[in-house]
């Protein structure tokens, strides 16, 4: 048996390890399981911290408006009197917390709005690891009813889909991701054209031909082709329209915040949501008012 | 004296750093936790590869190849585990892998201390580092990637600026 060098050892090593993982790149492409019990372990492992890490952050922006409310307050003492401090005290500190109850106001208001719908409100704690691909970390999973495939929507526009559900963590693949899309079409026109991500902030509007009127500013929402998504919630916005070959290059601005995400709905279903009403053409898009066939609540 | 008895011995001058396992593991698991948390609230944040620097840090530092790559290996396949499936396993554990094994071998070689030595081989070894995932992607997964934008390039000086600030942090966990 020929014995490696010592100073060579490293190289085989260096080629065992590549090899290994070339095939286990060949095995998923194959198979297309994706190594589900790695990722799983993983997020098992990572997603604690990433939740401790919210509630951190909660707790300092309490601390940090709380430092605030209370200087304000010994600045009020020099001309105001104790009762009135007291008060003045407690608006300080409810208005501290105003924006993140506008945001959970906002989210509420919608599911109420949209009762037939079955929704979850979850929140992001973590994003990929990688700078490439656009996904978040819901921390809401299988145990709450999330399944792959399920549309994800904030109440300004669509914000993804489930990709992955592990058991209390869900994977979400933003609308800018490359392998992302959604059905969509514009609102005034009715035009259909499916709305995918190029892995930037805009969008990219495809298969809309040349000889079709689009006109930036115009709204694109969603068409229901997908059969994950309700027709007519927002998508975006069109925001650069080019002539191509042999389709219109159109770039939509999305209606979602997708870089700043905090808390977002899971429409809990996968059955396909059928249109109740059908907004009126040339008017701006309202978040859908759509009906299911699953009766199931949030 | 011949020229390969001088490098010799210019590698017997270059200082091998130990590490506590631990601190190894703590390092690695707050990187990745770090990287999939802050861009939550910054999203330009997304721009810093923290798993890629830490695995060049411990390359240069620990400079035995073998310890190199497989942590490298580590880490890739866990970033990859967090990444999505848009992401399959592998592609960041093989590019980890060899920016691992490289580091660690020039570190056997070179003296990385300097501040400027460092600057300068992180954005190598991003350069070499991007370079691997786009050819990955474009040969194994058949996916057109470009092989160089702008962005690229300034998040190469971004994150050697970086680095910088994060090794002389990190040279406090050397076992004295």
């Amino acid at each position: 048996m020929v014995a490696i060098p010592s100073r060579h050892r490293s190289i085989f090593l260096l080629a065992g390890v590549v090899v290994l993982q070339v095939l286990l790149l060949a095995v998923q492409i194959k198979s297309e399981s994706q190594g589900r019990l790695i990722r799983a372990w993983t997020v098992g492992a990572i997603s604690p911290f990433e939740r401790a890490g919210v509630s951190g952050v909660g707790s300092i922006r309490g601390i940090w408006n709380h430092y605030f409310a209370l200087r304000n307050t010994s600045f009020e003492n020099e001309r105001l009197k104790q009762e009135n401090d007291r008060q003045k005290l407690q608006i300080t500190q409810l208005q501290g917390k105003a924006t993140e109850a506008e945001r959970l106001a906002d989210l509420l208001n919608f599911r109420q709005s949209h009762h037939e719908v079955p929704m979850l409100a979850a929140r992001v704690i973590g994003t990929g690891a990688d700078a490439a691909s656009q996904t978040i970390y819901l921390d809401r999973g299988d145990k709450d009813g999330i399944k792959k495939n399920m549309g994800v929507i904030t109440p300004d526009g669509v914000v993804g889909k489930v990709v992955e559900s592990y058991s209390n963590t869900a994977l979400v693949l933003l609308l800018t991701d490359k392998e992302s899309g959604v059905g969509a079409m514009l609102a005034s026109t009715r035009i259909q054209s499916p709305v995918g991500g190029l892995g930037e902030p805009r969008l990219s509007m495809k298969y809309v031909s040349n000889d079709d009127t689009v006109n930036v500013g115009e709204s694109v929402v969603t068409s229901g082709m997908d059969r994950i998504f309700p027709r007519d919630l927002p998508v975006g916005v069109v925001s650069e329209v080019k002539s191509g070959n042999p389709f219109k290059l159109i770039r939509v601005r999305p209606s979602a915040n997708l870089e700043r995400l905090e808390e977002v709905i899971v429409l809990l279903t996968l059955q396909p949501l059928e249109l109740k009403k059908a907004a009126d053409p040339g008017t701006p898009p309202k978040p859908a008012g759509a009906a299911t066939t699953e009766t199931k609540k949030p | 004296m011949n020229e390969s008895f001088d490098i010799r011995s210019m590698e017997s001058h270059i200082e091998v750093h130990k590490f506590h396992a631990g601190s190894v593991i703590f390092v690695t698991v707050l990187t990745l936790g770090v990287q999939a948390f802050v861009p939550i609230y910054f999203p330009k944040f997304s721009v810093l590869d923290l798993p890629l620097l830490i695995t060049i840090y411990f390359g240069l530092s620990r400079r035995n190849p073998s310890t190199g790559l497989l942590l490298g290996m580590m880490i890739g396949l866990l970033q990859d585990s967090l990444s999505g499936p848009t992401v399959p396993l592998g592609l960041y554990g093989i590019a980890k892998t060899i920016i691992g094994y490289l580091a660690s071998s020039i570190g056997a070689r070179l003296d990385t201390e300097h501040p400027a030595a460092r600057f300068a081989l992180t954005v190598l070894f991003f350069g070499v580092h991007q370079g691997i995932i786009i050819l990955t992607r474009r040969i194994l997964l058949a996916q057109p990637e470009v092989w160089f934008t702008m962005r690229l390039g300034i998040a190469a000086l971004i994150n050697a600026f970086v680095a910088v600030f994060l090794f002389t942090l990190l040279d406090r966990l050397r076992k004295s």
